[in-house]
């Protein structure tokens, strides 16, 4: 059997990262597997302004690379790949990459949200060819074009502001007539005289699939169920994320959208096994908030260490528990 | 874990394409090319930019891949529509044979590959 490691954590954004530079303070010395998309969704994002500490704001993937640096300098052991398979209830727990196998006594997921899609046929045919959900990586492509964000929340709200520097219109399509976005981030919005709106609206179709490049998009108005061509070169999707629970379904207590169910902190239902950040989370979803359920799941797995059953602490420790 | 180590040695097999060389080491290559459109402002890029270095490595001899910046070499990225990175285009005998979007999975990457070698 490999060997067994106090405490493995799945995923490397802020919930990741903050569990990961607890539990190398404790002692614990960490494993952290980073995930396909290594960083979270503060990759993805240009200035993040709401981050205690950083007066002046500070770029998404600076913070990541920071907190990656620091939670490696006390010793946490940050893994490339993706985690295929996890077996929660075998002791000691396993969790397998394409390339290793690995088994530890806790395991933390931290494993976040992806962005969803609206689930239209031409949306994955045109993924990279005018559909995107990446406003900072794509915005570059429609300079002096017009474009569509679609969703009303702050993340919708900072990407149709982020695309006002490239795109001469930007229309924001929300299916309700409110926003969800915070004041602040509706006000920004609101204020650009390059973004117009279209509330109440669902895009229906995306056209052309057949040209294989986005030329227009079809909006049906949920009051009335008129219909309305758009033409834009580009439509940019942020319309929230689903959680990425895939690996533990089954094994772990969800609810009904597949978030994983905490209780007393960060436990799951599966002793030995903690959840932070947005995979248990779908109401704060904030940078902030995650670090803190992170902190919380590398102590609930210290706790949780310094109890442990007999029967699993004779399994032979590689590193050692602190004492 | 290797992987850092690995992508170390095999930085030096991955090829810089641009809009003045496309033609000569992508176009008129004897041997399939993998192309990575990349911009420094493209989060997911980075994330997959160790893979395409390891890729590198193991295809050593076998296909050609490089990266291009959509920054600095517009043109290309333009005549091939690419409006999203990361974007892989596979090219051979001077066409597009596949084309992944996005951040792919490295199995799936060697899948797309080993049906043009």
């Amino acid at each position: 059997m490999p060997p067994v490691h106090n405490v493995i954590i799945i995923g490397s954004g802020p919930a990741g990262l903050t569990a990961a530079l607890y539990s190398a303070r404790a002692n614990l010395q960490p494993l952290l597997i980073e995930g396909l998309e290594a960083g979270g969704q503060l990759m993805l994002t240009t200035m993040v302004e709401n981050y205690p500490g950083f007066r002046d704001g500070i770029m998404g993937p600076e913070l990541m690379a920071d907190m990656r640096a620091q939670a490696e300098r006390f010793g946490t052991t940050i893994v490339q790949g993706n985690v295929t398979a996890v077996d929660v209830c075998a002791s000691p727990i396993s969790v397998r990459t394409a390339d290793a196998e690995y088994v530890t006594r806790t395991l933390i997921l931290a494993t976040g949200a992806s962005a969803r899609l609206l689930g239209l046929p031409s949306e994955r045919t045109l993924m990279g060819r005018g559909v995107s959900t990446c406003a900072t990586c794509d915005g570059y492509f429609f300079r002096g074009h017009d474009i569509a964000v679609v969703g009303g929340g702050d993340s919708a709200m900072e990407e149709a502001i982020f695309l006002t520097k490239f795109a001469s219109k930007v229309t924001v399509i929300h299916r309700r007539d409110v926003l969800r976005a915070s004041k602040i981030m509706q006000d920004k919005a609101r204020a650009n005289a390059k973004i117009a709106w279209l509330l109440d609206s669902e895009v229906d179709e995306i056209r052309d699939g057949g040209r294989g490049e986005v030329t227009a998009i079809v909006v049906r108005n949920n009051k009335t169920a008129e219909k309305t061509e758009v033409p834009v070169a580009g439509v940019f999707v942020a319309i929230g994320h689903t959680p990425n629970t895939a690996l533990v379904r089954g094994q772990l207590e969800m609810n009904s959208n597949g978030y994983i169910i905490t209780h007393d902190g960060s436990k799951t239902s599966v002793p030995g096994v903690f959840a932070c950040g947005d995979v248990q989370d779908h109401i704060y979803r904030q940078a902030i908030t995650a670090a803190g359920s992170g902190c919380m799941a590398a102590i609930d797995a210290e706790h949780y260490l310094e109890n442990i059953p007999e029967h699993l602490a004779s399994v032979p420790s590689q590193l050692g528990i602190r004492n | 874990m290797m992987a850092g180590d690995k992508a170390q040695t095999a930085t030096d097999k991955v090829q810089t394409f641009t809009d003045g060389n496309f033609d000569e080491t992508v176009l008129k290559s004897g041997g399939p090319v993998l192309v990575d459109f990349w911009a420094e402002w493209c989060g997911p890029c980075k994330r997959i930019a160790p893979m395409i270095d390891a890729l590198a490595g193991e295809y050593n001899g076998k296909i050609t891949i490089g990266k291009l910046n959509v920054d600095e070499n517009p043109s290309v990225a333009f005549k091939y529509q690419v409006k999203g990175i990361p974007t892989l285009l596979l090219f051979k005998d001077g066409q597009v044979v596949e084309s992944v979007v996005g951040v792919a999975q490295k199995d799936y990457l060697k899948s797309v590959i080993d049906k043009h070698i």
